[in-house]
């Protein structure tokens, strides 16, 4: 016999309407008990996992990972009445009566397969949320014996004032929302006020009607793409450092040919077996030894103070699935080479994984974005919000380059600097440009600096 | 020093004149000003309560992920700070709480399935605060500092303190609620009027997301000297301190030497409700120091080494827990919605014609129905 119960996404949050599923901890078939996890949601507001409020056996998950689903949808169905032990034949119900024998159409609560999902009783209204459009029904009144006397509407013809239409403030802010102009409404309320339905069916049409451009365009000239996630995270920190720190951007070009020789020759150590060895590696070291010289390019603007750091978060920007990111390594200034060439393989494999943490991503100090491996130059970073420079590293490429006074052929790349002119000015962040550049020119000064 | 080096490295700022009685390895050291004796039985009590209000707490967020609660605010890791305190009490003393008080209220004998029920939206608080001594959960942040000053100096004005009848009042208020105008106004009351009042913060390090050092620059305990009461800071974690320093200010109090600050160091573990993120503006390095010094561990590693409970005592209660928690679970689900009359029940103590009136158009108007009586 089963019972099959549905457990529907709950709200998590204050007031929160949809989710997106992350990941399932279980699958159908497996036996779940109250309050063990079964799925990881995305809110607007966090990850959180959710336990399962049934003990019994997963019978289906109802929706995939990725979904966005809206808060009530019944997410998995679990059989609460499976015997545990009778976890490898979950399907084998008693053959007894089948339900097409049965006669009436109405099948018992008792039947096999019958679903009998939680109500949604409980649809909790939080302060300053409303009521989800359609969540409620009106209950039929009674006829003419209502007690309590209504008041027949009274003819919308009077307007009251300078002809405003009489409408609530929300009804007027939906109106406005939904571009519903009010003075071209009868209002079926109380006193011919305008309430939300007329509000709504006045849009109806409107929505349903085609936009002006639609029709001239043919399907597929055009699409629309829902801005969330790491993309609506990505457009807000761009806009917020944009229009708050006023960026410069310096850029120049490095004959890299000794620091390509300088990570052909650290490949072949052993500290560094196992270890992708890439130009990145020395770059993030030049950067992290000229931090230390110029403490000040390492900090943060905090109204009326600069917070200088003495220590490096390294960021490190990533181009991902999901949009782009930036995690940083953390406290890279006291890494010796070969722990921070595992840190900086370790980052970007967590996030090509798409496992990086908001921890991960949060305190960077400094960031390194590297643009060379999309195969252009160069490029004017926007420093991450929080910092005050992004090193931007192009892709090299062999250039003809006068070497000792000789025409030549050598490895050159482009660096750019963007950086936050309220604390630093044009002369230190040159400084701080020119000696990541002599520091890959000539790997040595790496050593002669740090 | 950077701010990320501290916080690395949670503890360094405990200090000095910290009061411990049980260190987190769980072995007893003696405070000259707090001298404690608790019999086997008394730490083993002291255990149970621990254990089953972790367990009610754990099972409260489960029910809110589940959506069966609109909103919890966790007590995880404070569950020393907050029984040790509570045992401290005595009959004649009020408590009055925040919202994160479950550990107390567990202490005054209210029934955690009251908690639930205001969660979950059935009812605004549902218990008589002068039955339980326990005045209903404050969501506005650091009022009810206020009220416990306010009720404070009555229980002055009734001439009982140093009789057999003498009561204190104790505040709950968390770090974040010091930087509140309220706050300081009780404390500038208590200590002009010389209150028999306990403030008792539970210092969590955070206030939301807003860490200690966006708070003070000065330890808070320190705080009590400017206005001319003593303070003292406490481990938190530790359940015999708490209760030590609790039941010394609450004696003080009641016989007429006004108010103490105790600042209780501890660490929220968890989120700040369920509908924080606490990933966001922390780092697990300091959650996980924390994890040393859990409250529960230390009382079972002490009464481990002295001898005092065997495996059976520890399942029992881990059982015993764990029952309480599915009956909770039960009763939180079969909690009737409260009927659409039970508005007008609690508006004034005694009848008011209004009131009355508006009562009685919304009976006839619930009547007008199809389908009603």
């Amino acid at each position: 016999m089963s019972d099959i119960k549905q457990f529907r996404l709950p709200d998590v949050g204050e007031g929160l309407t949809e989710a997106d599923i992350v990941k399932w901890h279980v699958q159908p078939g497996d036996t779940v008990e109250v309050n063990q996890t079964i799925v990881e949601i995305e809110t607007a507001k966090a990850i959180v996992e959710l336990p399962c409020p049934f003990d019994g056996v997963v019978t289906e998950l109802m929706v995939t990972e990725g979904d966005t689903v809206d808060v009530g949808t019944p997410i998995i169905s679990v059989d609460v009445a499976a015997d545990s032990s009778a976890v490898a034949t979950p399907v084998s119900e008693p053959p007894a009566q089948p339900a097409a024998l049965k006669q009436d159409l109405v099948p018992s609560p008792d039947e096999p397969g019958m679903v009998t999902p939680e109500e949604p009783k409980r649809q909790p209204v939080l302060v300053g949320y409303g009521v989800k459009p359609g969540a409620t029904k009106r209950r039929p009144r009674k006829g003419r014996q209502a007690p309590v006397p209504e008041q027949p509407p009274a003819p919308p013809a009077e307007r009251p004032g300078n002809g405003m239409p009489l409408a609530k403030p929300p009804v007027r802010k939906l109106a406005k929302d939904l571009g519903v102009d009010l003075a071209a409404l009868t209002g079926t309320g109380p006193n011919g006020s305008i309430t939300r339905d007329d509000v709504r069916a006045a849009a109806q049409p409107a929505a349903t009607r085609p936009t002006p451009s639609a029709p001239s365009a043919p399907a597929g000239r055009e699409e629309r793409v829902p801005v969330r996630g790491v993309r609506k995270a990505t457009a807000n920190a761009m806009v917020n450092s944009a229009f708050t720190a006023p960026h410069v951007t310096e850029f120049l070009q490095v004959d890299v040919t000794e620091t390509m020789e300088a990570v052909r020759r650290l490949r072949e150590m052993p500290d560094f077996a196992g270890v992708r060895v890439s130009p990145l590696l020395l770059v993030a070291k030049a950067v992290l030894v000229a931090a230390a010289r110029y403490p000040m390019v390492n900090s943060a603007w905090a109204g009326d103070e600069i917070v200088v750091k003495h220590y490096v978060n390294l960021g490190i920007a990533a181009a991902t699935e999901r949009g782009l990111i930036v995690p940083n390594v953390k406290d890279a200034h006291a890494m010796s080479l070969p722990d921070l060439a595992k840190a900086l393989n370790d980052l970007t494999e967590t996030a090509r994984a798409g496992r990086t943490t908001p921890a991960d991503m949060s305190h960077g100090t400094i960031t390194i974005t590297n643009v060379g491996v999309f195969g252009v130059d160069t490029g004017t970073p926007i420093i991450t919000p929080g910092e005050a420079a992004i090193l931007a590293f192009g892709q090299i490429r062999d250039m003809p380059w006068v070497h000792r006074g000789e025409l030549a052929i050598r490895r050159v790349t482009t660096l750019a600097l963007s950086f936050d002119h309220r604390i630093i000015d044009g002369e230190l962040g040159s400084k701080f440009l020119r000696d990541v550049g002599a520091m890959l020119e000539d790997p040595l000064h790496m050593l002669a600096w740090s | 020093m950077t701010i990320d080096s501290v916080r690395g490295a949670p503890g360094v700022q405990e200090g000095a004149d910290l009061v411990q009685l049980l260190t987190p390895e769980g072995e007893r050291v003696d405070h000259p000003d707090y001298p404690l004796e608790l019999t086997a039985e008394q730490v083993r009590a002291l255990y149970r309560d621990l254990v089953i209000v972790r367990r009610v707490d754990l099972e409260a967020v489960a029910l809110t992920r589940q959506g069966e609660l609109g909103i919890w605010a966790s007590l995880l890791g404070q569950e020393a700070a907050q029984i040790g305190s509570g045992r401290a009490l005595g009959e004649h003393d009020m408590v009055f709480p925040t919202y994160r008080e479950h550990g107390v209220a567990w202490c005054r004998n209210v029934p955690p399935l009251n908690l639930l029920g205001l969660f979950r939206g059935v009812s605004h608080g549902g218990w008589d605060p002068e039955e339980y001594r326990f005045h209903l959960y404050t969501i506005v942040i650091g009022s009810q500092t206020l009220h416990a000053t306010g009720y404070a100096m009555g229980m002055q004005r009734d001439g009982i303190l140093g009789t057999d009848k003498a009561g204190a009042t104790i505040a709950y208020f968390g770090d974040g609620a010091t930087s509140q105008g309220d706050v300081n106004e009780s404390f500038v009351f208590a200590s002009v009027f010389n209150a028999p009042v306990v403030f008792f913060c539970q210092n969590n390090q955070w206030a939301i997301s807003e860490p200690l050092e966006k708070q003070s620059r000065i330890p808070l305990y320190k705080r009590a000297q400017g206005y001319g009461f003593p303070g003292v800071r406490v481990d938190g974690n530790d359940v015999f301190a708490c209760l030590a320093v609790t039941r010394k200010a609450l004696e003080n109090a009641r016989s007429g030497q006004g108010p103490t600050l105790v600042e209780a160091y501890t660490y929220r573990m968890g989120a700040h409700t369920t509908t924080d993120d606490p990933t966001r503006y922390r780092l697990k390095a300091e959650e996980e120091a924390w994890k040393l010094k859990d409250p529960i561990e230390r009382v079972k590693a002490y009464l481990v080494r002295g001898d005092l409970a065997d495996a059976a005592f520890f399942d029992e209660i881990d059982t015993e827990a764990k029952d309480y928690a599915r009956g909770l679970r039960k009763a939180c689900l079969e909690l009737p919605d409260p009927g659409p009359m039970a508005m007008f029940e609690h508006v004034y103590a005694e009848g008011h014609p209004l009131i009355t009136e508006e009562q009685e158009q919304f009976a006839a108007y619930l009547a007008s129905f199809e389908g009603s009586e």
